[in-house]
């Protein structure tokens, strides 16, 4: 147990990066609920507005189906990779993970604007398809939800895949050869033994990606092409189109709101601490 | 080579394929880059680098990447100075308070970017620094400090508890402690804090939309605006530079390790 004034100066350490961020991030932040409750009136006004809209109910439908096909996606697709990673070490496997996390240095807005030059009307797989003679006229692959949920799992990959990663490094293998040499076939083995031990890892991943997705706002405004209005986007809208700051706020919240239910039902089934503040 | 069964094909050829689906995509910006064309397709009669040079003689273009490489840089200094100095107090702390002063320091990555921006845009107003460098300045260090605290405090968790309290045994103050036996210690951390928290501000978009108008212009923003306006290739000419050079810095890295 540290003395008291040596207390004292260790928190000298943690104070300026804890002032700065209550001061210029969460009062910010808070200040966008007394917007929601005082602009342009007093009161619930805006909130019972946001209630009437069918707009409003449409795009937070837009935005849960969304986010829970990227998190659905992103756990299948990731697992393949963590799996094979953890599972089959090879000269080839620090190549493997180097390019799991490559993505991760390239910006969304690149990421993003690869997949508009790749799913376009007149994108690379529109011609490529047309050119092998495959269709006649260019399919509608973006502006609509199957490209932005193409290129929300694209960006959110890695987010599953690390955590998966950390959490199977961890696993021993003797639990899966134990059951093998017990007679169990190989797919049995992995359904019932392995399966259930990767769980935390696939929880986390979920975790994360669902709550990044909830509030995404680049990829689907740039793939959305402003027919999958997402929240995040719906809230640009009202500001910037309308100047309508009551509404845009109350929205804001109602994000706010979501993404901290989410936390709180994900911390009976994840280790927050694990997931979010202890991220290797 | 064992013979191999469909469960292994299943996951060793799978994980190849989402692998290309993650890498693959960065890739197709580079044909793009060199199109003969004045919208964005793949080259149709030839090759050509005018969109290269166009890049490198914009002035609009170059002032750009100046502006978000020396804001980075600042942003990183300033979040790896603040944010190694929170997590090496609350790793010594280690108390309840210290905790919960670490789940306020990430909210930053739990909230979204548009409401955090609406945050930052009406506080701005107040302290009248909308378009300005010191505004992106502000605000991006926020952002980046996060990374920064969990990175360094990942760094301290194998440190020996022992070792700090011997240097304070033998007479060293709490500063001396600190510089010569936990910040070295913690080196490899604030190291990948500094890079995180320089792209954290070399990528951020939401932010600088909504609190810069004319004056200050980044990268992202460029590529956002030229996306929005009318899609020029000279975007594909950047993104290809910025592409080139993570492959680069990916490849140096894997070498080193091995």
């Amino acid at each position: 147990m540290p003395r008291m004034n040596e207390k004292v100066s260790y928190w000298m350490l943690v104070v300026p990066a804890l002032a700065i961020m209550v001061i210029f991030y969460i009062v910010p932040v808070l200040g966008i609920w007394k917007i929601a409750f005082t602009e342009p009136e007093t009161g619930l006004t805006n909130f019972v507005a946001m209630a009437g809209s069918n707009a409003v109910k449409t795009s937070f439908v837009i935005t849960f189906r969304v986010a829970a096909i990227t998190t659905i996606g992103c756990l299948f697709l990731g697992y393949i990779v963590a799996y094979a990673i953890s599972n089959y070490s090879s000269r080839l496997t620090p190549l493997m993970v180097a390019l799991v996390i490559l993505p991760f240095w390239v910006s969304v807005l690149i990421r993003s604007f690869s997949w508009i030059v790749l799913l376009g009307r007149s994108g690379i797989v529109n011609d490529a398809l047309k050119g092998a003679g495959l269709i006649e006229s260019p399919l509608r692959l973006m502006h609509n939800e199957l490209g932005v949920l193409i290129a929300m799992i694209h960006v959110m990959l890695p987010f599953a895949i690390l955590p998966m990663l950390t959490n199977m490094r961890g696993i021993s293998g003797a639990y899966v050869l134990a059951a093998r040499s017990l007679g169990a076939g190989e797919w049995t083995a992995f359904r019932q033994v392995y399966f259930p031990q990767t769980m935390p890892g696939v929880m986390s991943g979920a975790l994360l990606v669902f709550v990044l997705s909830l509030g995404f706002f680049v990829t689907p405004a740039l793939l959305g092409g402003g027919r999958v209005l997402m929240i995040s986007e719906y809230i640009t809208y009202q500001i910037q189109e309308f100047l309508n700051w009551g509404l845009g706020s109350a929205l804001s919240v109602g994000l706010l709101v979501a993404t901290a239910l989410v936390l709180l039902i994900a911390a009976r089934f994840v280790n927050l601490r694990a997931a979010l503040l202890e991220r290797k | 080579m064992m013979p191999r069964s469909t469960f292994q094909i299943f996951f060793q050829t799978g994980a190849w394929v989402v692998i290309a689906f993650l890498v693959l995509p960065l890739l197709v910006v580079l044909p793009i880059s060199f199109t003969d064309t004045s919208y964005i397709g793949l080259p149709k009669h030839g090759l050509s680098i005018q969109h290269y040079v166009n890049y490198f003689t914009d002035a609009a273009w170059l002032g750009a990447t100046w502006t978000s490489i020396w804001i980075g840089l600042v942003v990183a200094t300033c979040a790896t100075v603040l944010g190694t100095a929170f997590a090496i107090g609350c790793w010594f702390l280690s108390d309840r308070a210290s905790s919960i002063a670490r789940w306020v320091l990430i909210t930053p990555i739990l909230v979204p970017p548009v409401v955090q921006s609406l945050g930052f845009y009406r506080f701005w107003v107040v302290l009248g620094l909308i378009d300005t460098n010191m505004g992106v300045i502000l605000a991006h260090t926020l952002l980046a400090l996060p990374y920064v605290s969990i990175s360094v405090f990942a760094a301290l968790t194998n440190l020996d508890r022992n070792i700090p309290r011997a240097a304070r045994s033998l007479g060293a103050s709490v500063l001396q402690t600190v510089w010569a036996v936990v910040v070295p210690a913690a080196k490899p951390g604030i190291a990948t804090g500094f890079i995180f928290a320089f792209i954290v501000s070399f990528d951020e978009i939401v932010g600088v939309l909504f609190i810069t108008v004319r004056r200050v212009s980044t990268l992202p923003k460029m590529i956002w605006e030229g996306i929005q306006d009318n899609i020029d290739p000279t975007i594909a000419a950047v993104a290809t530079v910025l592409v080139v050079i993570t492959l680069a810095a990916t490849a140096i890295g894997v070498m080193r390790k091995k």
